[in-house]
Formats: C-alpha cells, structure tokens, sequence
C-alpha cells in the first residue's frame, strides 16, 4: 500500500511536469500574445512595446520563460494578472468557490437520481422505464449544454419567470435561500450529463452484481426484495462508481465552463474566457495547471477511495 | 509471401462476421434511427439550399422576425430577415464538413501514434502514452478555448483545433490493441518471416483493430460537432456572416425573448446531428463487437 501509494505520488509528480509543459506550449505558442492589447493603445511606440515586452519576460526564449515559469511555481509563486496585477492564486481562488459550488450541486443531483434511474433499469431489464432511460441518457449526452441552458432560460425565466436568468445571488440579497434559487438552473443543466453517465454506469455496474451468487443467497434466505436490492446489491453495485467518479472530473469540469457562460455564473469557466479575451498568460496557466491538479488528484484519490471501500482490490 | 497470404486469410474470415456484423446492426432500431437521420441530414444540406428560392446572405427587411410556420419561410427569418431554413442548412454544410473532417485528421493521428507506441513498446511507446495521458489531465474543452481563441477562426483552423484535442482516446484504444494484437502468432509469423515493421502495423495489425477505431471514429463525429458549435458560439469559431449551427445560436441569444426560434431550430440541428452519430456509434459498438453484452 506504502509502495503503491509512492510511486503513484511519483508517476503523479511525472504527470504534472509534462502537464505543465503542454500547457505552457498551448498559451505561449499561440500568435498575438499579451502584447497585442497595448498595441492598440493611443501614443503606442515600438520601443515602448520592446520595453514592456522586456519588463514581462517575453523577449526572453521560451524555454527560459518556462523555467523561470516553473521555479517560481515551485515555491508557489503563481504570478501575477495582467490585467489587475492581483496574484494568480488569489484571483482562482476568489472564482472557485462558484464553481465548485455548481460542480457539487450537480453531482448531487447526477448521484441522487442517476443511481436511481440506473439501479431501476438494471432490476427491470428491458422494461419500458429501461428504454426510455437508455433511450434518454443517450440524448441528454448529444444535447449541446449551452443551447439546453438556453432553453431552461427561455422556459423558466422568460416563459413562466420562476427562476432568475444568471447570477450567483441576487444583489443586496446574501439569504441561502436566494443561492440555492440562483443555483436551480445551472446545476439542473450541468446535471443533464452527468445523470446520463452516471446513470449508465450505474445500470451496469447493477446488473454485473445482481447475478452474482451473494444476491441468490440472499433472495434464498428469503429476505425481501428491497432489502436485497439496497443492502446487498445497491451497496455492491457503488463501489466502482467510485472510480467512475474520479474519471469523470474533466468532462465535469468542462461542462462547468459551458454552463457558466450561458448562466452568467462569476466561476473559474467565466474568467477563463475573460483570461483568454485579455491574454492574460499567469491566469490562464493558473487555471490550466489548477484543473490538471484536481484531475490527478481525483483519479489519485478515487483509486485509494476504491481499494479502502472495497478489501477484495489489492493495490500492490 | 506468406504474410500476404496471412492478410487474406484475415480478409476471408472477415467477410461472414461483416454479414453478421451488419444485421445485428440493422436489429438494433435506434442505430438505424440514427444513421436515417444522419442520411436524412447530409441530404437535405447538400441539395437543400439549391430548392429553396432565397439565399443564406439574402436579406428581405420586410420579413425581419417572421415566424416560423407562417408565410414564406417556413422556418421563420431572423433579425435582417434572412431566411432560418436555408441558412440552417448551410450551417449543416459547415459543422457536419468541420464534424467529418476533425474526425478524420484526429483518428488517423490517434492511429498512428497508437499504433507506433503499441508496437514498438518500449521507451517511445511510454513516452507517447505518458504524453497521451498528460493531455487528457485538461478538460477539452478549456484546451480547445485556449487554442481556438488565439488563432484566425476559418474552416481549416477549426478543424484542425478540435482534431488536435480529440486523437488521445483513439490513442489509447489502439495502443491496447496493438499490444495483445502483436504477440498472436500471425503477427509473429510475419515478423519471422521478415515483414518490415510497417507493412506488419499497417496490412497485418491494424485491420484487425479496425472494429474499435470505426467506433471511436463515430462517436468523435458527434464530439466534433458539439465541440464546433461551442467554440462558434462563443464568436471564437466560424465567424458570421457565414452561418454555423453555433454561431447562429449565438446571434440568437439577444433575441431569446422576442424570437425565440432563433435559438431553437439551430440547437435542434445540432441535437439531431450528434444524437445520430452517437446512435450509430452504439449500435456500431454492438454490432461490430459482439463480445460485449452490453445488455
């Protein structure tokens, strides 16, 4: 286990040094760059350019802006935005809660009705609910979010006027219930995808433990149904939901990106546009280095989490 | 000699499993649901815009927010009146060539790296893979903005964007293969027999990892799609005046209260095109690998 959880921390490590340079490469390869914005600006020289150009870094050769880049990550030391001169991480971290905020709303609601929708497609196999879920979890994935966003606006918003159209709160107004009323939308849209996967998953992952011999041997000793199914099976059936889970982070992630833009929601996906708008180099690789981060740490710990809830894997 | 003739062989036994392959595709219902609808699709955008009497640039002020299903077009018009139809149609022309094309340049790249670091093995196939699994650490979608944002958007330049950040699954679906696909004795025969190590990936491996690749090929379609419709809705895409399903949502946005069908044919279009394209996928899946009951 000691063994095991070292060198994953170590393949981890590897994983994050190459992350860091495919993302630096992505931002800073990319023609126009940081400058483009003071070019525009009015008395704009070409020696005034050179020399803001100079005071950033960004006349030096890109391997030494890399690893200049990274000895100051190394002691956490994320830079500075372009744009208001704040630190990186303070900036993220004033965003984040937002979206994770979003991110766990959801995947309440995926957990909550997918294990639902899915547990009921696995015990009635086949069955008009089955195909309907199949039939619908298969669309809820070919729905482009945002035009889905949309569609909750103009329908509950516009049309009915039962919820907010954006927003995180409304202003002047910092009552749990008017986050909980702002959250409604954007979390039920986010959830369209995740209910469809996890639902799916749940289906198979079902139907692998109901036809295993602990399920007859229960249905033998004569217990009821429900508690076969929720004691027995169900509990069987979630532990490798567990790794599903973890894997599930990029897809969630991204889809919070998309969701933020139509809600007008103030997360981490909004100032990653505006960080692109303005070609603000430190935020972008903040949130690309951030998100990469999460991502290895959830297939880190979903790893660890499935081993500890489930004695028959052995880690070696 | 004989790796040619192994190669026949394959095809040989390749042909009844493809009968089979096809009619357990045709049972299942939604996979022919949604190759109809892909069928019905490329059609109606290939001749479409040729039937009906307005162009897509064609601006008509008098018919400025005409609704759909009442007068001459049939789908409404939008803000200068230029008719939604035609225009969702040659969007179609754009996302599904933009859908088709990423497809093909990200599965060919996905197939030849996956196929060199299977094969090979060895310190360049962990090097690749290594490379394949610290792209994925990205969400796609976050890649995609940060390439697409800062390059001139046309139709080359999306494609390539969204191909460039689509190949890693085809990755890895044909390193696995490679791998196991290597060490069955007809692999081996031919590398005794001294089969350049291309001729055994390309007319000796790779054929017989075709079922996984077709799949993965179908389903990154539908991703392509959804993946261009984003990147044009947020105006880093496909730029108006020429229309994409994306692009035409996004006009659409300021007149969600007052014409409404302006958001919602384009968002039907794109539904319909990659629930097709993963309809076909699924049963693609089923058909073609019959070791997976997927129930």
């Amino acid at each position: 286990m000691t063994g095991f959880l070292f060198r994953r921390l170590v393949q981890s490590i590897v994983l994050l040094w190459l992350v860091s340079i495919i993302g630096f490469a992505v931002v800073h390869l990319a023609p126009g760059g940081p400058l483009a914005q003071f070019t525009l600006a009015p008395g704009m020289t070409q020696a005034e350019l050179h020399r803001i150009a100079h005071q950033m870094g960004l006349d030096r050769p890109l391997p030494v802006q890399y690893w200049e880049w990274l000895r100051r990550m190394l002691v956490g030391n994320w830079g500075r935005s372009y744009q208001d001169n704040e630190p990186v991480l303070w900036v993220i971290g004033a965003r984040l809660p937002a979206t994770l905020e979003l991110m766990i709303a959801s995947t309440l609601i995926a957990v909550l009705l997918g294990t639902w929708v899915g547990v009921m497609g696995a015990v009635r196999r086949y069955s008009v609910f089955d195909q309907l879920a199949t039939v619908g979890a298969m669309i809820g994935l070919s729905i482009p979010t945002f035009w889905f966003g949309l569609v909750v606006i103009y329908i509950f918003s516009v049309l009915l006027g039962w919820l907010p159209p954006g927003n995180l709160h409304t202003i002047g107004d910092n009552s749990f219930l008017d986050y909980v009323w702002h959250l409604i939308a954007p979390a039920m849209v986010l959830a369209l995808v995740t209910v469809a996967i996890w639902s799916r998953y749940m289906r198979s992952s079902m139907l692998n433990v109901i036809n295993q011999d602990f399920v007859r041997t229960a249905r033998a000793k004569g217990l009821p149904e429900r508690v076969v199914l929720m004691r027995h099976a169900l509990r069987n059936a979630l532990l490798p939901m567990i790794a599903i889970a973890g894997l599930q982070l990029p897809s969630l992630l991204g889809g919070a990106l998309v969701t933020e833009t139509v809600f007008t929601w103030p997360g981490m996906g909004r100032l990653f546009l505006d960080a692109i708008g303005y070609r603000d180099y430190p935020v972008l690789m903040g949130i690309l280095m951030l998100s990469a981060v999460m991502v290895i740490a959830s297939n880190l710990a979903a790893d660890l989490l499935y081993a500890a809830a489930d004695p028959r894997i052995r880690l070696q | 000699m004989s790796a040619v003739a192994g190669a026949s062989v394959a095809v040989d036994a390749g042909a009844r499993p493809g009968r089979q392959a096809l009619r357990r595709f045709l049972r299942h219902r939604l996979a022919v649901f949604g190759l109809t609808t892909v069928l019905a699709l490329v059609l109606a955008c290939a001749f479409g815009p040729d039937v009906i009497p307005y162009g897509p640039l064609h601006i008509d002020f008098r018919a400025r927010f005409a609704p759909p299903f009442a007068g001459p077009h049939i789908l409404g018009a939008d803000q200068l009146g230029r008719d939604l139809l035609v225009r969702l149609l040659m969007a179609g022309r754009v996302s599904l060539t933009i859908g088709f094309a990423a497809m093909l340049i990200s599965t060919a790249a996905g197939t030849l790296i996956g196929a060199v670091a299977g094969y090979f093995g060895g310190w360049i196939g962990a090097a690749l893979m290594r490379f394949v699994d610290a792209v994925l650490c990205f969400p796609q979608i976050f890649l995609l903005l940060a390439l697409a944002a800062f390059i001139t958007p046309n139709l080359l330049t999306i494609t390539l964007v969204i191909a460039a950040t689509a190949w890693m699954e085809v990755a890895r679906v044909v390193e696995a293969e490679m791998k196991s696909l290597r060490e069955r004795d007809f692999a081996l025969a031919a590398e005794v027999l001294g089969a350049a190590d291309g001729f055994i990936i390309f007319r000796e491996l790779l054929p017989n990892a075709m079922a996984p690749i077709i799949v993965a090929a179908t389903l990154n379609v539908a991703r392509a799609i959804l993946l261009e419709a984003y990147v044009s809705f947020l105006g880093y895409g496909i730029q108006p005046p020429t229309p994409s399903w994306g692009n035409m949502l996004n006009n659409a946005q300021e007149y969600l209260v007052s014409a409404p069908w302006l958001a919602i044919f384009p968002g039907v279009m794109i539904t319909l095109a990659v629930t097709g394209f993963n309809f076909v996928g699924d049963g693609l899946r089923d058909a073609l690998d019959p070791r997976l009951d997927r129930g």
